[in-house]
């Protein structure tokens, strides 16, 4: 593309063709300002605000819309612009009330920054003025139209990228405003509660509730850290006020993987952080009733139950679990403090949504099925979501898709339902539970049939034999018979998906609930193999998880048969190295799984449990089992910020750290190491989850050195080669197993859990994709990858 | 009650450029645009309904309310102002009991005021539905509104 050269104020630039003035003034750091231009929407150059001077135009130009030009001369700055300004704000003005003293948005208000730029003070253009009622009934947003000085980048940003469509510009002339149908109250209207209008308003027409009254912009500390909710692993800054309350959230818009958006639960839900039930203090029960007590003493008990327990019924007779949303830090701890105890039997709970056998979780992860990457969503051609309503599940990244979608991004969809209205599928392929392999086998057999083979398999005959093998008869006609979806449409998107240049395919847990599980996720991997792998980076498949660290919770070693990144317990080397440099032996045994702790303890075969930050009873399929058997322990300790279901059972309960009341790593789905920094000073006596092993560790006996949580992050780099030359100063994406370049790997490693969690629903008969017996590239590969296992 | 848009709807191929004819189409089949048609058509064509809302309030000819069966224009045009249109409208919204923009309780009348209607000729003047009555005197309105009070034929 060719370049432009121009001049502003004096600065040469040169720009893109297709840039705007006021991209060229970004560049060079002319600042110009703008109410209504939202770099991530089409240009709208309505509010004219960012008027400047172009030697020979005959009049001012709006630098957010008009396109640079070769050898154009821009002035920003001059007396003619200045005044246009300053006619501009004082029009604003004539219709905006000056409620500076108590507007909320005081001290961080556009309209008030720039009419203090520009000597603007009231206007003297007098007439009618706007009077809208607020709306101000739902808990989380207020809406001040009398405010609004109609920039519509909320508008645009509702309708384009968050898709909910709740507002548009209702009336016109004088009494047009933003608003609802109808002009409802939001929580009427199709909004979500994403508060993207509300941190893109200009002025303090839309402003969070729960920040009303609890601080100026001044008075509250911005904290950057990671979203605790789903595994997209935002970047937030937490707005805290004098009080140590968090008053609101934001995002920076160069940030991280979601650039300044937040969804509903990252943007408004961090009430729970100063709740009034958070435990702060150690209990222990006596007589059923929770008595609060000193952390020595608590820690001392503790000890003494747990080595008890050791000494009576041996190590075995521990049990772990972990939770899939503390820090990478806590995780790996924990799991070094019941290893060093000499039992094996760790888990955590987010696995359970997708997987029973740990197996499954590890080669899911430890291959990585996540081939494609994220952040470049937007350079797909072709995104292929399998049973996955992001809305839902992701929502940020449903926004990165919905703006891919308007650059021309096809987006298609195989499951139960149509996806939620602001997913952008053009083409959903709805079947019954279940049969979604089934589509999916039709959606490759269309790409054999009519030759459109372009990725991997396309050079490696053997594989796509066994592929052709696999989805033999499932023709768009059969397909059509047996799950309803019209053989046209499963045309369609399997030419379209073969056609891209970049096809996506995206997956979510809820495969594996209404799925057929790891059939479709094979199902997946042929798909890509013979048209979605093409060494692209927004190719082939991804998983996306469930909770902020479900893949730290896996890698860090919170499961029962691997030691932190995938190294085999029941391998000599590996328990030697980490055995060394714990100064510990490890038990070669593999350890049992929470669902395999569940029934040892009803038999009496596991004493005691130690529950970090999990609440298996409100999280597990079976309540009632779980309870049976925490009340079959003679021990069970439980560190949680709540007192949960679980830790009702528990005979000492210690009060831990929220999120965002401490430091260490995060994992996101793509593998990306993210620092999470504490806001909040910790409430009453908690100590972080981190704290609370490391002392425990003390009181038991284990000669660990007192280290710093930077400290840890430096000891798993050094044990665990996915986080190799890492630290908290540089950190990266881990490293996969290297094998897994490859998707033949994964298949090869699935192939191995034929069998395992079945799911237990009605599919349709198909034979399973099996790669084992595949000839050439694949055997090599699988060759490697036994290799490539430390 | 539940009105049945269908009707109406497939007359289109539900396209985000036909929902100004499509407005326009349903308001011809009710009379007005029913709360409830918005969802419909935002459905019909795939825009949000906040869009349809905010397309429909924009333009003066689509309506939100049930109007009456005689849709009164009166002039309020330069020419009429001098003719005194003044009183003659004073007269009418006196004797239908309603103002500007309004309907009569019995949904016979909407009483409208518009800017020119092309007739200056005949000023003042008003319309009725597709009627044009000119050279208003207030007992000349009182006069045509009589006459409405018998069924009349449009």
């Amino acid at each position: 593309m060719s370049a432009i050269n121009l001049t502003i104020d004096g600065q040469q630039v040169e720009v893109e063709q297709g840039s705007t003035i006021l991209d060229a003034a970004q560049k060079v750091g002319v600042e110009i300002p703008t109410f209504c231009h939202d770099p991530e929407l089409a240009r709208l150059g309505a509010c004219r605000i960012c008027v400047v001077e172009v030697e020979k135009a005959r009049a001012l130009v709006a630098a957010c819309s008009a396109p640079a030009g070769p050898d154009m001369v821009v002035h920003t700055d001059t007396d003619r612009v200045r005044k246009a300004r300053n006619i501009i704000l004082r029009l604003i003005l004539a219709n905006h009330s000056l409620e500076c003293i108590t507007c909320e948005k005081n001290g961080d208000c556009k309209l008030q920054d720039y009419c203090y730029q520009y000597g603007v003070e009231s206007s003297d253009f007098v007439g009618a003025v706007k009077e809208v009622p607020l709306d101000d009934t739902n808990p989380f947003i207020v809406r001040d139209m009398n405010k609004c000085i109609l920039c519509g980048r909320c508008v645009g940003r509702c309708q384009n990228i968050v898709g909910a469509g709740a507002i548009d510009f209702i009336n016109r002339g004088f009494t047009s405003n933003v608003g609802t149908a109808f002009g409802d109250p939001l929580e009427d209207s199709s909004c979500v509660f994403c508060g993207v209008c509300v941190d893109v308003c200009p002025v303090g027409a839309l402003s969070a509730k729960a920040r009303l009254g609890k601080g100026r912009a001044w008075e509250v500390e911005q904290v950057e850290t990671v979203c605790p909710y789903c595994a997209t692993g935002c970047k937030v800054d937490l707005h805290v006020n004098e009080d140590d309350e968090i008053v609101d959230a934001s995002a920076d818009e160069e940030v991280g993987i979601n650039q300044g958006k937040l969804c509903a639960r990252g943007r408004f839900g961090w009430d729970f952080t100063r709740h009034e039930h958070r435990i702060t203090k150690p209990m222990v029960k006596e007589d059923g009733v929770y008595v609060e007590i000193e952390w020595e003493e608590a820690l001392e008990m503790v000890a003494e139950r747990i080595q008890e327990v050791e000494s009576n019924f041996g190590a075995e007779a521990i049990g772990g679990l972990a939770s899939s949303r503390v820090t990478n830090e806590e995780i790996y701890l924990f799991q070094k403090l019941l290893r060093s105890l000499g039992s094996n039997n760790i888990d955590h709970l987010g696995r359970y949504r997708y997987s029973t056998s740990p197996q499954t979780s590890s080669v899911l992860f430890k291959s990585g099925v996540m081939t494609g990457d994220l952040q470049k969503i937007n350079e797909a051609d072709a995104v292929l979501l399998v049973n996955a309503d992001i809305s839902q599940s992701h929502p940020v990244l449903n926004y990165q898709l919905r703006s891919a979608a308007s650059n021309g991004t096809r987006v298609f969809s195989v499951g139960v339902e149509e996806p939620d209205v602001s997913v952008p599928a053009e083409r959903c392929l709805v079947s019954e539970v279940g049969k979604d392999q089934a589509v999916l086998n039709g959606i490759i057999n269309v790409i054999l049939e009519e030759n459109l083979i372009n990725g991997d398999a396309a050079n490696d005959k053997a594989t796509l034999e066994e592929i052709k093998k696999a989805v033999d008869g499932f023709t768009p006609k059969y397909v059509e018979d047996v799950t309803g979806v019209p053989a046209t449409d499963i045309k369609e998107v399997a030419r379209g998906y073969a056609n891209a240049e970049q096809p996506m395919i995206l997956f979510n847990t809820d495969t594996f609930r209404i799925g057929a599980g790891l059939k479709s996720v094979k199902a997946m991997l042929g798909l890509a193999a013979v048209a979605g792998m093409k060494g692209v980076p927004a190719g082939g498949v991804s998983f996306l998880q469930d909770y902020n660290n479900s893949l730290g919770a896996t890698i860090l070693g919170a499961v029962p048969n691997y030691l932190p990144n995938f190294q085999d317990v029941s391998e000599q080397s590996a328990r030697d190295k980490f055995g060394k440099a714990w100064e510990t032996e490890i038990n070669a045994q593999p350890g049992l799984s929470l669902k395999q702790m569940i029934e040892e303890a009803k038999d009496g075969n596991i004493q005691c449990m130690y529950i970090m930050g999990e609440d298996p009873i409100s999280g597990s399929e079976d309540p009632e089992g779980v309870k049976d058997a925490l009340e079959n322990l003679d021990f069970l300790v439980v560190q949680d910020i709540f007192l949960s279901e679980t830790a009702r059972y528990a005979d000492i309960v210690l009060p831990s750290a929220a999120f965002a009341e401490k430091l260490g790593t995060y994992i996101n789905q793509e593998g990306r190491v993210q620092l999470g920094t504490p806001a909040l000073d910790l409430p009453g006596d908690a100590m972080t989850d981190f704290e609370i092993v490391a002392h425990l560790a003390f009181y038991l006996g284990l000669d660990w050195p007192v280290l710093f949580v930077g400290d840890v992050f430096g000891e798993i780099a050094s044990l665990a080669p996915a986080f190799e030359g890492m630290s908290y100063v540089s950190l990266d994406k881990i490293k996969q197993d290297p094998s897994a370049d490859s998707w033949q790997a994964i298949l090869n490693d699935l192939d191995e859990l034929a069998g395992q969690d079945e799911p237990q629903m009605e599919t349709v008969e198909a034979a399973d994709l099996t790669y084992l017996h595949a000839k050439g590239s694949m055997t090599s590969c699988l060759a490697e990858m036994k290799k490539q296992q430390v | 009650m539940s009105r049945d848009y269908q009707a109406v709807l497939e007359k289109f191929q539900g396209e985000q450029k036909e929902l100004i004819p499509i407005l326009q189409s349903v308001q011809e089949e009710f009379g007005y645009l029913p709360e409830d048609c918005f969802e419909k058509i935002a459905e019909y064509i795939g825009i949000p309904d906040s869009s349809v809302y905010g397309v429909a309030t924009f333009y003066a000819q689509f309506h939100f309310s049930p109007r009456g069966k005689y849709i009164i224009r009166m002039c309020r045009g330069t020419a009429c102002h001098v003719k005194g249109v003044s009183k003659a409208a004073d007269k009418m919204r006196e004797l239908l009991g309603i103002d500007v923009g309004e309907t009569t309780s019995d949904y016979k009348f909407t009483y409208e005021e518009v800017a020119c209607i092309g007739a200056c000729g005949l000023a003042p003047v008003m319309m009725i539905n597709d009627r044009t009555y000119g050279k208003l005197t207030p007992d000349k309105v009182e006069e045509i509104i009589e006459s409405y009070k018998e069924p009349v034929e449009a």
